[in-house]
């Protein structure tokens, strides 16, 4: 049940995100962003945490997700050390998939090369 | 009479659109298919011990890892030209805009080229991120002071 | 003596001859409707090379080595080459000509570049500068991609109105010497020409305004009109470029007919190639002149051609700050003389 509900969560995150594309003039760059910080806001106001309850992972795979990842970890660095929080929480939230996007990035960079297929 | 103050809407008329429903549905399946592969793995790291808090820290290196493979192995561009959103929007996506980053720049060295251009695409993302968590934190602070 | 005409139009009293030509393409052009008829087809992108642009430049002295050959010179005999290419600081032309020894143009015509480059070569001889001048041009499907758009291995996806740039090359060696069938009788060089487009997906959209504006200038100048001539060519207007242009030609009074046809329409087969509204590059409209155009006016199937490659004068940057898209169009009028020599 809870892979149907990641599934069709998901999935419908991604087709707001497709319509942007198709209809509007906004470049996939511009609308990612407006993701990841909608996903913060979101969060702020309380909405997404239950769909991510409700989604699993098709709530926290999506780039909203990562803003709900970014606010979380603000919210509990808030509480442990008080203003300095708003600045190291998101960072160290995001630090896992950040850190191993650059890693990675690097390995397969010095593996393989670009081609064009 | 086309004249250059109605032009741009002349071009767009005559110009053919994108195939919506079509894109909109390989958009749902495949960033679907995606999240489920992420609630597998999750499902999968928790039963072999991993405590929740950590898994939720682990799934996002894996899925990165993943997009990072398959960016390597020159495959989530044949995939995301159909799939649209539903590759861009998931975080095999940011990862996919990373390591392509990386792995195009190399000719112009590893410090100039891979080290500077990788985040050319993913950039954004990283500093909107940033400054709406520290904006966020900033504004609960001060409600958290203001109303305890 | 050289007399200009109307506003923007030379024609050429003097005969310049174009003695040879010469190409080199990649596989995927190869693939198209044009298989055959290319010198040198390539089948890897890199092209033995390090990096694409490397391979670029490889692609330009393969075509300038071609076109020489089939002229029976050397690279010595030209007192002049003018060319261009897409990259910043049109680097892939700087780099080829570096060991050549031979004076040279650097010239940025975006996507106009071969006809803007045969422009500018047919005006050295015709001063009086070189009895001898090459013409050369080159775009990049990966070089281009990395530099405008995106990573190759990047997922992104692209619109229909999306045009696929040409990995190719051509090289036109002109002479006012050593005779041939072929000659340029007129050119027309183009005003810079803005209708506000900033849809950088549909670069044929933006260029139609540009391809107009030439062709009802040379129209206008040497008194003719479209059915007056065998085939007349866009460089790399698209499927919806080219629509657009018939549409506002009409419109003008000065309808194209099925002597018209889109050097990016012929280059590939849409139904069967992934290049969405067709070919576009410097490349394009340089391989279809020299695969095709030519060779089919020396076998007497074309006697009287105009070939216009129109380019887009915008840049990355430009984009970025939200400013429209600027076109260009440059105009060359090639005949065939059937009398004999």
């Amino acid at each position: 049940m809870e892979y149907l509900n990641a599934f069709w969560v998901g999935g419908l995150i991604c087709v707001i995100g497709q319509i942007l594309i198709d209809k509007t003039a906004l470049t996939p760059a511009r609308i990612v962003v407006f993701y990841v910080t909608g996903g913060v806001i979101l969060t702020a106001l309380g909405i997404y945490q239950p769909i991510v309850e409700y989604a699993g992972a098709g709530a926290t795979v999506p780039l909203t997700g990562f803003g709900y990842c970014i606010a979380k970890g603000v919210e509990t660095a808030l509480c442990d050390r008080g203003i300095l929080g708003a600045f190291t929480g998101g960072f160290t939230a995001a630090a896992g998939g950040v850190a191993a996007a650059i890693v990675f990035g690097y390995i397969f960079a010095l593996i393989f090369n670009p081609k064009s297929h | 009479m086309i004249k250059k103050d109605n032009y741009s809407e002349y071009v767009k008329k005559k110009t053919k659109n994108s195939p919506l429903a079509k894109n909109c549905l390989w958009a749902f399946l495949v960033g679907g298919a995606i999240c489920t592969v992420g609630q597998l793995i999750l499902n999968g790291i928790k039963k072999l011990g991993v405590s929740p808090e950590d898994a939720k820290i682990w799934l996002p290196i894996i899925l990165v890892f993943l997009g990072a493979l398959f960016t390597g192995f020159g495959l989530y561009d044949s995939l995301a030209k159909r799939a649209g959103a539903g590759t861009i929007i998931p975080i095999t996506g940011f990862s996919n805009s990373i390591v392509s980053s990386a792995m195009e720049f190399k000719k112009e060295g590893f410090i100039l080229g891979v080290g500077a251009k990788m985040f050319t695409i993913a950039g954004p993302v990283l500093v909107y991120g940033t400054m709406a968590g520290v904006v966020y934190g900033i504004i609960r602070y001060i409600v958290m002071m203001i109303w305890g | 003596m050289e007399e200009k005409i109307g506003q923007q139009t030379l024609r050429l009293n003097t005969p310049v001859y174009v003695i040879s030509h010469g190409n080199c393409v990649s596989a995927f052009e190869e693939d198209g409707p044009l298989k055959g008829r290319f010198d040198t087809v390539v089948e890897d992108e890199y092209f033995g090379e390090k990096t694409f642009e490397l391979a670029e430049v490889k692609l330009q002295k393969t075509a300038i080595t071609n076109a020489l050959e089939h002229a029976g010179l050397k690279i010595g005999d030209l007192g002049l080459v003018t060319g261009g290419d897409l990259l910043n600081q049109c680097i892939a032309s700087g780099y080829s000509m570096r060991d050549s020894g031979v004076p040279f143009v650097g010239l940025y015509g975006a996507c106009s570049t071969m006809a803007l480059s045969t422009c500018m070569a047919t005006l050295a001889i015709c001063s009086g500068f070189t009895k001898f001048a090459g013409a050369l041009t080159s775009s990049h499907f990966c070089s281009a991609e990395r530099q405008f758009r995106y990573p190759l291995e990047y997922g992104g996806q692209r619109p229909p109105s999306a045009q696929h740039t040409v990995t190719g090359s051509g090289a036109v060696i002109l002479s006012a010497e050593k005779k041939s069938k072929l000659r340029v009788s007129e050119l027309t060089l183009g005003r810079i020409v803005d209708f506000d487009v900033t849809d950088i997906n549909n670069m044929g959209g933006a260029m139609a305004p540009a391809a107009m504006d030439t062709l009802t200038a040379f129209f206008t100048d040497t008194h003719s009109k479209p059915d007056d001539y065998d085939l007349i060519v866009t460089g790399d207007l698209g499927q919806y470029g080219s629509d657009i242009l018939r549409d506002i030609m009409r419109q003008n009074g000065l309808p194209l007919g099925d002597n018209y046809n889109d050097c990016g329409l012929m280059i590939y087969d849409r139904e069967r190639q992934d290049a969405h509204a067709g070919g576009s590059g410097c490349g394009c409209s340089a391989s279809v002149l020299t695969s095709y155009i030519l060779p089919e006016m020396e076998l007497g199937n074309l006697k009287n051609v105009l070939f216009m490659a129109t380019g887009a004068l915008m840049s990355p940057t430009s984009v970025m700050q939200n400013q429209s898209i600027p076109a260009i169009a440059h105009l060359v009028h090639f005949v065939r003389e059937d009398g004999s020599l």
